[in-house]
């Protein structure tokens, strides 16, 4: 059972810095601002998810696991907050203009 | 195990690091959004993989904390783009 989990969580936690890279290329080499933020959030926020799904076998108590998950709700209700703020941002026409 | 998920975190960090430079030099106020975006994102998820790999479980809630703040830096920021502070002093 525990040779299963650790399977598991490397298997997860690989899985989810392959997203965390594949967002960082995105941001990297997408054209446009728009697109690089659905990079940022979509992918990135992916690859968080997985990453704390590996490590819920790995925390030793219920607490600890819960608070994993506590951090993943805070990050997904961030990054959903935050890419409307910015997609608002670039809409206006900001992104093209100076950094102020 | 501990150095997997360490070597995971080490991982996470280039990644961030990596963005981070090309983020902060752009040359709009979006880019710098999302590098604060980003480090919420990333930090959170190295502080999650150092609490899991054998470290205090302390550093869960410095994640926690750096999610907060990180979304709250980006609501700052565009509060401070929409609507700068116009100059003199008046707040």
């Amino acid at each position: 059972m525990s040779l299963l989990l650790d399977t598991a969580t490397v298997l997860l936690v690989l899985a989810g810095a392959f997203f965390f890279l594949a967002g960082t290329v995105g941001l990297l080499r997408f054209p446009d601002a728009l697109s690089r933020l659905h990079a940022l959030t979509k992918a990135d926020t992916l690859g968080l998810g997985l990453i704390v799904l590996g490590l819920l076998p790995q925390m030793g108590s219920l607490p600890a696991a819960l608070k994993l998950v506590l951090a993943w709700l805070l990050v997904q209700l961030a990054s959903a907050g935050a890419s409307q703020l910015i997609a608002r941002l670039i809409h206006a026409g900001d992104a093209n203009g100076p950094r102020s | 195990m501990a150095e997997f998920l360490a070597a995971a975190a080490a991982f996470v960090l280039a990644c961030v690091g990596l963005a981070l430079v090309r983020l902060l030099r752009g040359p709009t106020a979006a880019d710098s959004m999302m590098a604060a975006q980003l480090l919420d994102t990333g930090g959170a998820a190295i502080c999650l993989l150092l609490a899991a790999s054998g470290g205090h479980e302390a550093i869960a809630d410095v994640g926690l904390t750096f999610a907060v703040l990180a979304a709250l830096a980006v609501a700052a920021l565009s509060l401070r783009v929409r609507s700068p502070k116009p100059e003199g002093g008046k707040p």
